[in-house]
C-alpha cells in the first residue's frame, strides 16, 4: 500500500520564490508597448498639457499665488505624481486582468518553466515601469512649460531622481492595484478601487489645492491611507526643493517618512498581492 | 537410442535458445519499457466534486496513451495536474522521476502543452508568439527564430507568419498552439483535444505531427472525442468516467474484449429481437431510436449465413470499433459540459 499524502492548502501564504524569469514576462510587455508605442505615448503627453493649461493657467489666473509660487507651479509636481499613479494602477488592474481573464496568457505562461509567482513579480514590475516611463513624459512636458511661464515649474536639480521615485511608488501602486485584480470577480469590479480610493487621492493628496489648508485630522489622515500623498511629497521636493508643512512635520521629516512609507507599503504589497494572485490562479 | 539421443539433444538446444530469446525479448523489452510518468492514487477534489478520484496510472518513454471519456470525467484535470497547473489535492504524479509537488520548474522544461482552449498572444503576430514563447524556456533569438520558421513550414503556416492571431482560423490557431508547444523540444507532449473544431485537412496534418513525435520517441497523452483518432495515434487507451479509470489496454484489445470483432445494424423491430437471440447465443442486443445493434462474438460466417437465410431490409454489418467500447462502458447519457 502506498501512503496517501494529503497535501497542505495549495495556496500557503509566503515570500514568494522568484528569479530572472520575472524580466521574460516584463520583457513580453515592454515588447507589446513598443508594438504601440504611438497610441501610448501621445495621450501621456496630451494629458499633462491640458492639465497645465486648463488649471495651471485656466483656473490659476483666479488663484493667488501659493507659497509664494503661482498656482501652476503648485500643480506641476502633482502631475507627475498623479500621472505614475494612473500608469500602475491601470496596468495592474485592467491591463493585467484582461491578460489573465480575457487573454489568458497567464495560462500559457504558467505552462513553461515560469512560476505563477514570476508571473504576477513580472506584471508588478510592469507596472512599475509603466508609472515610470509615464511620470518621465509628464516631466518633460512640465519642464518644457517651464520655459513659457513666469517661472519655471523645475526648481532643483533633484527633478533628476523623478524616475527612481516613480519607479519606487510606481511599484507600490501597482501591488495595491494587483490586489484588487486578484480579488475582483469581473472587470467592472475595478470601479470600487478607482471611485474609492483613485478619485479620491486625486484630490486629496495635497495635488490641486494644498493640503495643508484642510484640517489636522485630514492631513494625517491622509499621510496615513492616501498613498498619493507621499509620492506628491517626493515629487514635489524633487520638483521645487520643498514639500508643503503637512501634519506639522516639514520637508525634513516629510521626505525620509514618505520614502519609509512608500518602501514599507510596497514591500508588503508586493508579497501580499503575489500571494492573492497565487491563491486566485492556482486551484 | 543414438537417434533418440539426437532427437533430444536438438530439442535440448532449440528449447534453450527459444528460452533465450524468450530472455532477450523480455529484457530488452524491460530496457524499453522505461515509466515516465506515473500516478498513485492521484486524487484531485474541488470543494465536495471529486474530479479525478484516487487513479494509478504509468506511462512508457516512446508511448502515446489517449484519454477518453465523456466530459467532465477528469481527462482535462489529470493533464493540466501533469504540468504543475493543477497541484493534486493527494497522492503522487511523477514525470521523468520529478514529483509535480515539488520539481514544476524541472518538469516544465522537458513538457510541451498545447491546452483545450485558445491563449496563443492576442497582441503579437503568429512569429512573434512562437519567439516569445521560445524565450519563456531561455532559448536564446536567434535559436528562437529557427525554430520558429521550422514549425511553421511543418504546420503550414508560414504564409501567416505575420499576422495578427485574431485573422486566423480555429484550425490555424490549434495548429499554432501545437507548434508552440514543440518549440523547446519537449520528451512529453500533452495534448489536450488537438483536433477539436479542425476541418479534415488539418486534421490530418496534426495526425501526421503526432506520427513523426512518436517516431522520435516523443511521449504522447492524448485527450480526444473523437474514437478514430484515438484508435489510430494511440498504442494504449486509457477510458476515464466520474474522475476513475474504467479500462486500460490496447485499442484492438479493447474492442476483441468488450464487443468482438463485427457489429450487426439493422432497423428496430420487436420481432427481430428473438430470431437474433436464437441466431447468435450470446448476443447482445442495444436498441437506439429506431436502430438496434447486435454485439456478439460469432465469427464473420455466422453473420453472413443469418444474413444470407434472413432478407432483412436496411442492414449494416460493420468492424466494432472503439466508439463501441466508449458507449457501452460510458453509456449513452448525455453529459455536461465541463
Amino acid at each position: 500500500m502506498t501512503e496517501v499524502n494529503i497535501r497542505k492548502s495549495p495556496a500557503k501564504f509566503s515570500i514568494p520564490k522568484i528569479s530572472s524569469n520575472v524580466w521574460k514576462v516584463w520583457r513580453r510587455n515592454a515588447d507589446v508597448f513598443t508594438k504601440t508605442i504611438g497610441v501610448n505615448f501621445l495621450p501621456s503627453m496630451l494629458e499633462p498639457i491640458l492639465y497645465l493649461f486648463a488649471f495651471g493657467l485656466g483656473l490659476g489666473n483666479f488663484i493667488p499665488e501659493i507659497n509664494g509660487a503661482p498656482f501652476i507651479n503648485f500643480i506641476a509636481p502633482a502631475l507627475v505624481a498623479i500621472s505614475l499613479m494612473n500608469g500602475a494602477f491601470f496596468e495592474c488592474t485592467y491591463g493585467s486582468f484582461v491578460r489573465m481573464y480575457f487573454q489568458k496568457t497567464f495560462d500559457a505562461i504558467v505552462a513553461t518553466p515560469i512560476s505563477i509567482e514570476e508571473v504576477v513579480a513580472g506584471e508588478l514590475l510592469w507596472g512599475a515601469t509603466r508609472g515610470t516611463i509615464n511620470s518621465t513624459i509628464v516631466l518633460a512636458v512640465v519642464g518644457i512649460s517651464g520655459f513659457f511661464t513666469a517661472q519655471p515649474l523645475i526648481t532643483s536639480p533633484l527633478f533628476l531622481l523623478i524616475p527612481i521615485i516613480a519607479f519606487f511608488g510606481g511599484l507600490m501602486l501597482s501591488s495595491i492595484a494587483m490586489c484588487f485584480t486578484a480579488l475582483s470577480p469581473n472587470i467592472d469590479f475595478f470601479n470600487y478601487p478607482i471611485f474609492l480610493l483613485i478619485t479620491p487621492m486625486l484630490f486629496l493628496s495635497g495635488t490641486f489645492f494644498p493640503l495643508s489648508s484642510l484640517p489636522h485630522a485630514v492631513q494625517g489622515l491622509a499621510l496615513t491611507a492616501l498613498p498619493l500623498t507621499h509620492i506628491v511629497n517626493l515629487t514635489r521636493g524633487a520638483l521645487t526643493g520643498t514639500t508643503e508643512l503637512l501634519f506639522g512635520l516639514n520637508t525634513q521629516t516629510l521626505i525620509p517618512l514618505s520614502i519609509l512609507w512608500i518602501t514599507l507599503i510596497a514591500a508588503i504589497f508586493f508579497i501580499v498581492s503575489i500571494n492573492l494572485m497565487k491563491k486566485r490562479l492556482t486551484k | 537410442m543414438v537417434f533418440v539421443l539426437c532427437f533430444f539433444g536438438v530439442g535440448f538446444i532449440n528449447g534453450c535458445l527459444c528460452l533465450a530469446a524468450v530472455e532477450w525479448i523480455v529484457f530488452s523489452n524491460k530496457n524499453v519499457r522505461e515509466v515516465l510518468i506515473k500516478a498513485t492514487k492521484l486524487t484531485k477534489r474541488y470543494g465536495g466534486f471529486v474530479a479525478v478520484d484516487g487513479v494509478d496510472f504509468e506511462v512508457y518513454r516512446g508511448e502515446c496513451v489517449g484519454f477518453l471519456g465523456p466530459n467532465g470525467a477528469g481527462k482535462t484535470t489529470t493533464v493540466r495536474m501533469m504540468y504543475c497547473f493543477l497541484p493534486p489535492t493527494s497522492g503522487d504524479l511523477t514525470v521523468a522521476g520529478l514529483s509535480v509537488n515539488s520539481k514544476c520548474r524541472e518538469i516544465k522544461q522537458i513538457v510541451g502543452v498545447a491546452p483545450q482552449e485558445d491563449n496563443l498572444d492576442i497582441d503579437f503576430s503568429v512569429v512573434k508568439n512562437l519567439v516569445v514563447y521560445a524565450r519563456y524556456f531561455g532559448i536564446s533569438k536567434p535559436e528562437a527564430l529557427r525554430r520558429a520558421e521550422e514549425q511553421l513550414r511543418f504546420f503550414q503556416l508560414q504564409e501567416k507568419r505575420d499576422m495578427h492571431i485574431e485573422a486566423l482560423s480555429t484550425g490555424m490557431k490549434r495548429r499554432l498552439i501545437f507548434a508552440r508547444a514543440l518549440l523547446h523540444n519537449p520528451q512529453v507532449l500533452l495534448l489536450d483535444e488537438p483536433t477539436t473544431g479542425l476541418d479534415p485537412q488539418a486534421r490530418h496534418l496534426v495526425w501526421d505531427a503526432v506520427r513523426q513525435l512518436k517516431k522520435m520517441q516523443v511521449t504522447i497523452i492524448l485527450t480526444t472525442h473523437y474514437m478514430d483518432e484515438a484508435e489510430i495515434l494511440c498504442d494504449r487507451i486509457i477510458i476515464v468516467d466520474h474522475g476513475k479509470i474504467i479500462e486500460d489496454g490496447k485499442p484492438k484489445e479493447l474492442i476483441k474484449k468488450h464487443i468482438g470483432e463485427d457489429v450487426l445494424e439493422l432497423d428496430y423491430d420487436e420481432a427481430y429481437i428473438s430470431l437474433l437471440r436464437q441466431t447468435f447465443s450470446d448476443a447482445r442486443v442495444e436498441v437506439i431510436g429506431e436502430r438496434m445493434q447486435v454485439f456478439t462474438s460469432e465469427p464473420y460466417s455466422v453473420f453472413e449465413g443469418f444474413l444470407h437465410t434472413h432478407r432483412l431490409p436496411n442492414v449494416t454489418l460493420r468492424k466494432a470499433n472503439l466508439e463501441d467500447v466508449f458507449l457501452k462502458l460510458t453509456g449513452r447519457d448525455l453529459r455536461a459540459d465541463d
